[in-house]
């Protein structure tokens, strides 16, 4: 370590209680930005996930006007076939056809009101999570015909368990009256009340009957490996898909536009209350410094009639904030990191949270997102903060005069 | 080098609304290897012509050149090259870096000058040899007497090897046996040819010098030679 390394390192401890006070800010600033940060993305990626997972999947064929209007009319002809292209297309397993229609659904004491999905029973685990989340007997198979399962909240409200019988009541594809009678074989915990609620999945051929669909459905569900491969994975399928005027390809964000206006709306204002958490830490070192620069205005005096620049000793003021910023940074990355690294494997949570994080599709409890992102986005920003506001007490110095500054109390 | 020539200095200060006379055209000559009292009583103006002389301060007419270079004439950054390379300074309050040890005190002051580290571990070594701190290198300034951080302080000034030292007051905050030692240091050293110019209004001093300034009020008074009347410690 040169001479002027070591007086910047020394002068930090003259007053080694501010130094702490101001590395101390920074080190809570720090661990607080990587916990917010990382949390944040972790919702983010579970918001995505948790909405996109349950049925949406993170594309879908459509006829034009289903997302709009929702008809049972607006639907896919030959949707089962039209899956199988799309599996060979893109090369995965995970799409499938799916016929969408509403109905009273009745167990022996009482009806409610449920959104019914005819799905590919070998297909819809692929696409979907709903079918992993079964908590008692099973999810669909092949070889199911008359077989339903449904959410937890809709079997309490029907009272109806496994092997119980549910008649439905709707209207077809046609307009005409559909009726059939559908024979419990596992109920779903999703974990969020609105889903399960409502939710009821039979196999497509009985949906088709039942709705007088024939071979038609409502919407051809692809997930991709992740988030990041749906853009090129749709630039890849569009050219190889013969959709006609009829039918259109949406990605997630055509079919959920609120999942991302939720996000950046919540980005935005996290994001403000960084930024004056940031400037909060900026004007604090601001403080210190210019307390420092201010006290040592003699002993600056003295280096300047040595034949010190000025440029050189704002240098060495501008040291002493790096050095103070990199303990900050170092000790909160670290800090922040550890705490992370706890709340990605134990997760996080607090009393009352459940009823906030169900209106964002997250559950209970939420796992923030280890990444290099979340751990050094806004330790770096307090660095770059920091640095930045130490200019104008290092700019004071190229204003002293010898004389003067010598004769500074 | 460390000639100087002083020619016709004016410098005034306003200080709470009066004007104050710092120097009222002052001319002098030193030459080389020359030890020098400026003496006089306090606002007499010798701490402003030590400053001018070494660039520390400008006046507001006059001319001051010290071996070639002109010093009204340099920007601040020239002045404070040629302050660096050619002139030692030495302060009545010692003015060391607190948080440096005497040696890096010492150092300091030839890093910034550029010297590699090689040079400047042995230079540090004579110099510090030289005031007789051999032994407490790595004391800070705190835990030194007044005397010794005087030595430091010399040590500094002279650590880069200029051909001139000025020194205001450097004997004003030590006990007399300490200003004896510290005076006997500057002799020694003057007589390897580095030229001292002292501003002091301590008769002690005077004692030591070959030449006698004196001045009041800004002017110059007389400027008489003497033989140094001190004893050497």
């Amino acid at each position: 370590m040169n001479v002027g390394s070591r007086l910047a390192w020394r002068n930090l401890w003259r007053h080694s209680r501010r130094t702490w006070l101001t590395v101390g800010a920074m080190i809570f600033c720090n661990v607080l930005l990587v916990f917010m940060i990382s949390l944040q993305l972790g919702s983010y990626g579970m918001m995505i996930d948790n909405s996109l997972g349950p049925f949406t999947g993170h594309a879908q064929i459509q006829h034009k006007d289903y997302l709009d209007d929702g008809k049972m009319r607006q639907s896919v002809p030959a949707a089962a076939a039209l899956a199988q292209q799309v599996r060979g297309d893109i090369g995965l397993e995970s799409v499938s056809a799916r016929a969408v229609g509403f109905a009273l659904a009745s167990s022996e004491e009482r009806s409610f009101g449920v959104q019914i999905s005819g799905v590919q029973a070998a297909y819809e685990p692929l696409v979907s999570t709903l079918p992993g989340l079964v908590a008692q007997g099973r999810y669909l198979s092949e070889s199911d015909n008359d077989a339903i399962v449904i959410g937890r909240v809709l079997a309490t409200n029907l009272r109806a368990t496994l092997g119980d019988e549910i008649t439905f009541l709707g209207s077809g594809r046609d307009g005409s009256f559909a009726a059939g009678v559908a024979t419990v074989v596992g109920i779903v915990d999703s974990g969020i009340d609105d889903l399960d609620r409502a939710m009821a999945h039979v196999p497509l051929g009985w949906f088709q009957e039942v709705f007088a669909m024939g071979d038609h459905g409502h919407q051809i569900v692809i997930r991709f490996a992740d988030i990041d491969a749906v853009t090129p994975g749709l630039a890849a399928l569009a050219p190889q898909l013969d959709l006609g005027d009829e039918l259109v390809l949406l990605d997630w964000d055509a079919l959920l536009p609120g999942l991302r206006q939720a996000i950046t709306s919540d980005m935005a204002s996290a994001w403000m209350m960084y930024g004056v958490l940031v400037l909060l830490v900026a004007f604090s070192v601001l403080n210190t410094q210019l307390m420092s620069v201010l006290e040592r205005t003699r002993e600056f005096g003295v280096m300047l009639a040595l034949g010190m620049k000025p440029s050189r000793i704002a240098r060495l003021v501008g040291m002493e904030t790096l050095m103070m910023a990199a303990l900050g940074l170092s000790i909160g990355v670290l800090g922040g990191a550890a705490v992370v690294a706890y709340l990605s494997v134990a997760g996080f949570h607090f009393p009352g949270m459940e009823e906030m994080a169900s209106q964002f599709n997250l559950p209970d409890r939420i796992y923030p997102e280890v990444s290099a992102l979340g751990l050094l986005w806004g330790p770096l920003t307090v660095f770059v903060m920091s640095v930045f506001a130490a200019l104008y007490p290092a700019l004071r110095i190229f204003r002293l005069r010898p004389v003067p500054a010598m004769r500074a109390v | 080098m460390s000639s100087i020539r002083c020619n016709d200095l004016c410098k005034t200060f306003e200080q709470g609304g009066e004007t104050i006379v710092g120097l009222d055209h002052v001319s002098l000559s030193i030459e080389e290897g020359e030890f020098v009292c400026l003496s006089g009583p306090s606002g007499s103006g010798k701490t402003t012509l030590l400053n001018a002389m070494g660039g520390l301060d400008t006046p507001d007419s006059g001319r001051i050149q010290v071996g070639d270079a002109v010093l009204t004439d340099l920007s601040r950054g020239q002045l404070a090259d040629m302050r660096l390379q050619n002139v030692g300074f030495v302060f009545q309050a010692y003015n060391l870096v607190p948080v440096l040890s005497a040696r890096e005190n010492v150092e300091f002051v030839m890093q910034v000058q550029g010297v590699d580290a090689r040079q400047r571990s042995q230079r540090v070594q004579e110099v510090l040899a030289e005031v007789g701190l051999e032994g407490l290198e790595s004391r800070l300034p705190a835990e030194l007497s007044g005397g010794q951080q005087q030595r430091v302080a010399v040590a500094r000034a002279i650590a880069s090897k200029p051909k001139l030292v000025l020194a205001d007051e450097p004997t004003a905050n030590l006990d007399t046996r300490s200003a004896a030692q510290l005076m006997g240091l500057f002799v020694s050293l003057n007589q390897r040819g580095i030229t001292f110019v002292i501003a002091t209004h301590d008769s002690r001093v005077m004692g030591y010098a070959r030449r006698l300034v004196k001045l009041q009020d800004g002017r110059m008074i007389s400027d008489e030679a003497q033989e140094p009347t001190a004893m050497v410690v």
